[in-house]
């Protein structure tokens, strides 16, 4: 079984992100740039999977220019055995990823879609949830828990009640979740190893291209500034103030 | 040491002809230069920033003759920060006034580039890894590798996913090995190895001690239209007094970026002097607020630099090893530039790596050479400043005009015994102002480093007496630690175990790694040790 995992290039966790002067955009210049968390965890999932003798192959792709090479570099380097680089300098929509990974899917004949349920740029979470619809297989989202049993997956996910847990046939698309497991270090003789692993670059357009019209943007605005806060000596203050501005 | 107590198994091991510790402009000018002598030679560079420039902080005005020999045709594919010099200014600070001083000789920068040098790192490793050098950051050498016959044969990788015990977690990786004939120190200021080769191996014992200062970075977005892209400016004067050494810089870059930094000398006496503070109180003299208002900080940051120079400049070479650029200490303080020496000494490296393939005969071959003829002609002028401002400038000028050619040497003395005990010293009325600009407090500056580890990992801030702490240092000094390290990793907090009690507190994961408090901490009781690789700053751009 080959499993497809999705890696998406993003501005580190780490990084304070900073809106543009002129308002159109995010300041990516100079910023560090990741693998999105969520993205990392899917493939952590994926080498577990391999390394179970449950799948044979962990192929990672991500969807960029050649920037996005350096992060396939960084999946490879963690044990995938390929990378995919579906080539494109635009901004994508959720839609668009979707048809993407929809035809990888099948061009490979891949037995999971693992993504990141969402990423921290803009944090959609659509994208596995749409390629599944695509595709027309099952879908598992959240996941905390993966459990493979030759033609299914058991799935434990997060929802708002507490866990849930879905049993789904393959080939499906797996979501991940912050707790799935915690992702590994990457080992310094694999950093050398991944430089000889295959990379292939393939255009967006033979994939599907576009979605079609993409939503623009008007102008991104950092939020306001907190003013700054007030100490009351005790509730009687506090109650005088709330009042005072007309709160209460 | 700083080894965990995880399994004693073999470690794996990579073999390399040359590793580079440090991939700051030294070590990198070394592999780069080594790969254009000999493709064939195996170099590798170990890093412990999450990426290449993530823990550089500098200026930086630089001098870009070695970059001509190293990267021909550099000017047309500069670094992504690359402003040309245009005006220099030099100021004398009192609290409210300004008087524009003539500038020295070695502060013209005509012909120079202001740079981010940690973005000019990381393209200079771009040219490194496209010539063959494999570039690992994200890894820290934690431990000298000594061979049989007790050389330097490379170093060895810090282990990963070790709790703060030093058990080990699920993710523990143990580090490999990296053998090397040749391993080259570039750490930088203070480096961690290269401190302890330079104890061990005594390279330190026919020279004076090492001495250093403190700098503090911020980059800022100004309103528009307030920078003068090219504009050089350094100040003296206030907010220091004038028996601390040191000042500021204002460099004018493009995009309406300015970047701003304080260094000031660790030979300060007094024990209760803030660095950190006098740097937010310079940005609240007229001429930096009126720069400032209106504007947004981007990045902060700390980092120590050598200022020994000439006399306190150890022997760089070991048996199996060589030091170069600033973890040898070849600033060059009048000028405030150590760039260009580490470029020129990395490249000198190479060069001496390729024709005798040993470090050997590496020592006589920098003496000999232009980086230390720069620096045995401005050996004078920081030390004349020990005696206060004054008498340093008046130095300064006979030193400059004579070449350094007097027959004379003034000698350094160690950074932590200059500290006054809190009983004989009465600190001046420093006059300080209330402040507005942001960053509030150290805490505050320290999330603009973006400063990340993990915390549950073994201290990083090896204090090798701890009683002193609470006895000895809180009675003399009062505890400077918690004044001096500009990220407030230190802190005094009351003992739960023990009533009425002080106890020392290591907030290690907010450390920007600018090695102040191993070099200050008057009992030497400190030692930095590295954390786990890719741990650390994210500095953007400084
Ligand atoms: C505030 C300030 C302003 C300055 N202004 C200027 C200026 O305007 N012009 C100028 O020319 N110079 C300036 N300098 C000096 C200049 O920055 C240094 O001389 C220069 O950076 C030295 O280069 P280096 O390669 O020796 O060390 P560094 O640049 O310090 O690089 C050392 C690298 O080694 C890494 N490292 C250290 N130990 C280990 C380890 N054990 N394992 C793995 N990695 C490790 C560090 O993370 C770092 O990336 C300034 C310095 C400061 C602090
Ligand atoms: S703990 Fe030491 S090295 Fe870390 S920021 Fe503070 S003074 Fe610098």
């Amino acid at each position: 079984m080959k499993i497809l995992v999705g890696i998406k290039r993003a501005v580190d966790y780490n990084v304070r992100v900073r809106v543009k002067s002129d308002g159109s955009g995010v300041e990516t210049d100079g910023v560090k740039m990741s693998v999105n968390p969520f993205d990392e965890i899917a493939l952590e999932e994926a080498l577990r999977i391999k390394e179970a003798g449950k799948a044979d192959e962990v192929i990672v792709v991500s969807i960029g220019n050649n920037d996005v090479q350096q992060q396939l570099r960084t999946g490879l380097a963690m044990g995938a055995d390929r990378a995919i680089q579906v080539e494109t300098g635009d901004t994508l929509q959720p839609l668009t990823v979707a048809r993407v990974f929809k035809a990888l899917a099948e061009r490979e004949g891949a037995g999971i879609v693992l993504l990141g349920k969402q990423a921290i740029d803009d944090d959609c979470n659509q994208v596995g949830q749409m390629t599944a619809a695509l595709w027309g297989r099952p879908q598992a989202t959240f996941a905390s828990k993966v459990v493979i049993d030759g033609t299914t997956a058991t799935v434990t996910r997060e929802v708002d009640g507490g866990l849930e847990t879905l049993e789904v046939d393959l080939p499906a698309v797996i979501t991940s979740d912050l707790r799935l497991n915690e992702p590994r270090f990457v080992k310094l003789p694999d950093i050398m190893k991944a430089k000889r692993k295959p990379l292939d670059v393939v255009p967006l357009d033979e994939l599907g291209g576009h979605a079609g019209a993409a939503p623009a943007t008007g102008r991104h605005a950092a939020p306001a500034p907190r003013s700054r806060g007030v100490m009351v000596g005790d509730t009687a203050a506090l109650v005088a103030e709330l009042k005072n501005r007309g709160l209460v | 040491m700083s080894q965990s107590e995880a399994p004693e198994t073999e470690r794996d091991v990579m073999e390399y002809d040359v590793v580079v510790v440090g991939a700051g402009p030294a070590g990198l000018a070394c592999a780069l230069r080594l790969k254009q002598l000999d493709a064939d030679l195996m170099v590798a560079v170990i890093e412990k920033a999450s990426e290449i420039g993530a823990h550089i902080l500098s200026g930086a005005v630089i001098e870009p003759q070695p970059l001509d020999e190293l990267v021909p045709g550099w000017r047309e594919a500069p670094p992504p920060i690359c402003v040309p010099v245009e005006e220099d200014e030099l100021f004398y600070l009192g609290k409210d006034s300004r008087r524009k001083l003539p500038t020295p000789p070695q502060q013209k920068n005509h012909g120079n580039f202001i740079v981010s040098l940690g973005a000019t790192c990381k393209w200079l490793a771009d040219h490194a890894e496209a010539a063959g050098v494999d570039v690992f950051p994200g890894f820290a050498a934690s431990e000298v590798r000594l061979t049989e016959s007790g050389a330097v044969g490379g170093v060895i990788i810090g282990d990963m996913g070790v709790d703060k015990s030093g058990a080990p977690k699920d993710s523990y990786v143990q580090g490999i090995e990296i053998h090397a004939k040749v391993t080259v120190l570039s750490e930088g200021c203070r480096g961690h190895l290269s401190k302890q080769l330079i104890r061990q191996f005594e390279l330190d014992q026919d020279c004076d001690p090492q001495t250093y200062g403190i700098g503090m970075k911020e980059l800022w977005k100004v309103a528009p239209g307030k920078a003068r892209p090219g504009l050089v400016q350094h100040t003296l004067g206030w907010p220091l007094d004038s028996a601390i050494y040191g000042g500021s810089f204002i460099y004018h870059l493009d995009g309406d970026r300015v970047a701003l930094g304080f260094v000031c000398g660790l030979d300060y006496a007094d024990p209760d002097f803030v660095p950190f503070e006098a740097f937010q109180q310079l940005k609240h003299h007229p001429m930096l607020r009126d720069l400032l208002e209106g504007g947004e900080i981007i990045s902060s940051g700390a980092r120590a630099l050598v200022e020994g120079g000439f006399q306190s400049l150890p022997k760089v070479e070991l048996p199996g090893a060589m030091l170069i650029g600033d973890a040898a200490g070849l600033l060059n303080v009048p000028k405030i530039k150590g760039t260009h020496q580490a470029l020129r000494s990395g490249m000198l490296a190479a060069e001496h790596i390729h024709e005798k393939a040993a470090a050997e005969g590496f020592d006589a071959r920098l003496r000999a050479s232009p980086v230390v003829a720069e620096l045995k002609k401005v050996r004078n002028i920081r030390p004349g400043f020990n005696k206060g401002l004054w008498r340093g400038l008046i130095t300064a000028a006979i030193e400059t005009v004579t070449g350094g050619a007097l027959p004379r040497t003034l000698s350094n003395h160690a950074d932590h015994a200059e500290l006054a005990r809190r009983a004989d010293f009465q600190a001046p009325d420093r006059g300080w102002v209330d402040r507005s600009l942001p960053p509030r407090d150290r805490l505050a500056s320290v999330y603009f480093a973006a400063t990340e580890h993990d915390e549950d990992q073994p201290v990083h801030l090896q204090i090798l007496e701890p009683e002193i702490c609470t006895t000895r240092c809180t009675e003399e000094y009062g505890n400077p630690c918690t004044r001096f390290c500009p990220a407030h990793v230190y802190e005094m907090v009351e003992d739960e175990a023990n009533e009425g009690a002080q106890r020392l507190q290591i907030n290690s994961a907010n450390c920007v790694h600018c090695k102040t408090c191993d070099i200050k901490d008057p009992y030497q009781v400190i030692n930095w040790v590295t954390p786990e690789g890719g741990a650390g700053p994210n500095y953007q751009n400084l």
